[in-house]
């Protein structure tokens, strides 16, 4: 299924926020939300980017999509530029790049019913006439788990992992090849969420979709991903398979970001020795060129309040961004 | 039983709505030790923060205590006035919330809202007040507690919030703790200083803790006795290791399943439980996870089960351990047990 072929590609992708907290224009501000960050992703792959609240990966994302006009950087997607197409241009590529967001009960419209919610993508891209369409939001219901008498009901009327189906329908609905989905389970019971991951990793492999799944929850990223990307306030701390990031996380905030997830086994925890991180996130605004972690980081030196770390190839297929891993 | 803290006995909390009577909590028991931390686990729906509440007694119309008894600290709290109540609460037992976002007043210094604490139960001066809640952000780990105390909550971030919520939950120095999911809302490296500064607490001051929470992760690092909730009713109680090692209700071991492991190297498929949490207006008859059981046998959806024994300290509330019952790989037989 997986092959080497390059699906995505985004390059020093950054994406400023302006913070106007002043009428002139000296007290400027930027929110580095996104800081120069660069990765691919292969036709098939699951993607994961996890990080801490803030730290940018929902940004990229909606950059991704142009729901956000990138401040720098280039989007390359299967072969083509789309980092400043027109509005137009980009047309046939919102078919291509779908989206599922995290809250179910905010991202459908609740006066529309469910076959006018999945079918409107179809409508918009002029995929089908008016019964095909309904036939196949039947079928598409059907491939997400729900039934097709559900079509003529409205959102209100499903449960909080029915209405996330519904938006994986939606999304699946104009035959994208790449789907972002926006930390898809957070906001569902634990119960649930195995049913939906589930359903996106049997999808992904009769459909041959490839995703970029975002969340913050580790340990559920590391079972849905290929590769993980590690953020922390807008840069990529480290790269690499996700075997190996748990395995031989090399940058010191993965080593804490893993060893700070609470395991749901109470004798590995007896054991096992936990790096509490001191203090919190920084502000994102206007930073100064260091290690974005160096305030919290252990093994923290002169350097990292002085140089900002690149992302750099350590082994193969492993990135790592940090002044002492080599 | 000198040593227990809190007894429940079949307490059981409603909510009269238009649409009718949401049955949230329907019977729970239990007995808590002095210092002990229990942890009470369930998703949304499931009754558990509903519970605490009504061990507050802090359920407000529509909502009602239905039946059940409340036995704190060897006093009947059950029927007692609202003002003997308020005497109680923050004094004697206090509680955390979800969200430290909006559970302080934004428009009160730190200090003015936990020296007001402080200053309702006990009969100390301004100063004095002052300096315990110092002590108190210290220990909860505010750097330079006597600057940061003149601030306001948006000047906090959220882990820091949560703490000087605790601090002044702390402040009176409770006998009970109630934190109803005091992580949550927070980040994982900040979700673990929370949880060190709970386990310090438990350690330090010897306060008795009831953790609510839905994460199985948080409850395996910080808990001695679990409750499992579903349905608004316990579906399974033990210590820690029975819950995760020997669990004896479909319930747990559904939800012990469908949780990812992070060190299986394989793309193992995740187990899901299937189906949906049960709508408490018209909840199932019979058990309420009978619906969504892989073993569901015909008496699960008519009868509720009753009780049984399965080791010590360590009950069940499933019909696959009654004797009559078609044996299931990994459930063993238990015995009837009185009604704890």
């Amino acid at each position: 299924m997986q092959n080497d072929q390059v699906l995505l590609q985004v390059e020093n992708l950054k994406k400023y926020f302006r913070m106007d907290n002043s009428f002139s224009n000296k007290h400027r501000q930027d929110l580095t939300a996104v800081d120069d960050v660069s990765f691919v992703i292969k036709r098939g792959e699951t993607f994961g980017l996890v990080g801490e609240s803030g730290c940018g990966k929902s940004t990229i994302g909606r950059t991704i999509v142009r729901l956000y006009e990138p401040t720098g950087g280039r989007i390359i997607f299967d072969g083509d530029d789309i980092t400043t197409m027109s509005q137009k241009d980009l047309h046939p590529y919102r078919k291509r790049i779908q989206m599922i967001f995290q809250d179910p009960y905010a991202s459908l419209n609740t006066r529309m019913t469910v076959a006018e919610i999945i079918g409107e993508g179809m409508l918009t891209h002029k995929l089908s006439n008016n019964s095909e369409r309904l036939e196949r939001v039947h079928y598409l219901l059907n491939t997400v788990g729900l039934k097709k008498e559900h079509a003529n009901r409205y959102p209100h009327e499903f449960s909080g992992g029915q209405r996330q189906r519904i938006g994986i329908a939606r999304s699946l609905a104009v035959e994208p090849e790449l789907i972002i989905c926006d930390e898809p389970i957070s906001a569902l019971d634990v119960s649930i969420q195995a049913q939906v991951v589930n359903m996106l990793e049997d999808l992904q492999d009769k459909m041959g979709l490839t995703y970029l799944f975002i969340a913050h929850d580790l340990s559920m990223v590391k079972h849905i991903s290929d590769r993980i990307g590690v953020m922390y306030l807008g840069k990529l701390m480290e790269v690499c398979d996700s075997n190996e990031l748990y395995e031989n996380p090399l940058n010191p905030y993965t080593k804490a970001l893993l060893s700070s997830i609470p395991v749901p086994d109470p004798r590995a925890n007896r054991t096992s020795k936990r790096i509490v991180l001191q203090g919190d996130v920084k502000s994102p605004i206007n930073p100064p060129p260091s290690c974005r972690f160096n305030p919290r980081c252990p093994m923290c030196q002169q350097i990292c309040r002085e140089q900002t770390p690149e992302l750099l190839e350590v082994r193969p297929n492993h990135f790592v961004a940090c002044h002492f891993v080599k | 039983m000198s040593d227990t803290i809190l007894e429940v006995n079949g307490l059981q909390t409603s909510f009269y709505t238009h649409l009718g009577e949401v049955q949230a909590v329907r019977g729970l028991s239990f007995k808590m030790k002095k210092g002990d931390i229990l942890g009470i686990v369930g998703e949304s729906g499931s009754g558990k923060s509903v519970s605490a509440l009504s061990l507050m007694k802090l359920i407000d119309f529509p909502g009602r205590i239905k039946a059940g008894s409340i036995v704190f600290d060897k006093k009947d709290i059950t029927n007692y006035s609202n003002t003997k109540m308020s005497d109680m609460r923050g004094n004697d037992m206090a509680m955390i919330f979800q969200d430290p976002m909006t559970s302080l007043n934004p428009v009160f210094s730190i200090k003015s809202q936990m020296v007001e604490v402080i200053r309702r139960h006990r009969k100390v001066n301004r100063r004095d007040a002052l300096k315990v809640a110092v002590e108190m952000l210290h220990l909860v780990g505010i750097p330079e507690p006597e600057k940061r105390i003149h601030a306001y909550p948006h000047q906090f971030s959220g882990g820091m919030r949560q703490r000087v919520m605790i601090a002044t939950a702390l402040s009176c120095n409770p006998k009970l703790l109630i934190a109803d999911e005091p992580t949550t809302a927070l980040d994982v490296t900040i979700q673990a200083q929370i949880i060190d500064i709970m386990k310090h607490v438990s350690k330090e001051l010897h306060t008795s803790i009831i953790l609510i929470t839905h994460d199985l992760g948080v409850i395996a690092e910080l808990c001695s006795r679990i409750i499992v909730m579903y349905g608004g009713m316990a579906m399974e109680k033990g210590n820690i290791d029975d819950i995760f090692y020997r669990p004896s209700h479909p319930y747990t071991r559904g939800l012990l399943q469908s949780l990812p492991r992070m060190d299986s190297h394989a793309k193992d498929r995740l187990i899901p439980i299937k189906g949906s949490p049960p709508d408490l207006m018209k909840p199932p008859s019979g058990c309420p996870f009978s619906p969504r059981c892989p073993h569901a046998m015909n008496i699960c959806r008519e009868e509720a089960a009753p009780t049984f024994k399965v080791g010590e300290g360590h009950t069940s509330v499933c019909w696959l351990l009654h004797k009559d019952a078609p044996a299931v790989e990994g459930y063993a037989k238990g015995e009837v047990a009185d009604a704890e």
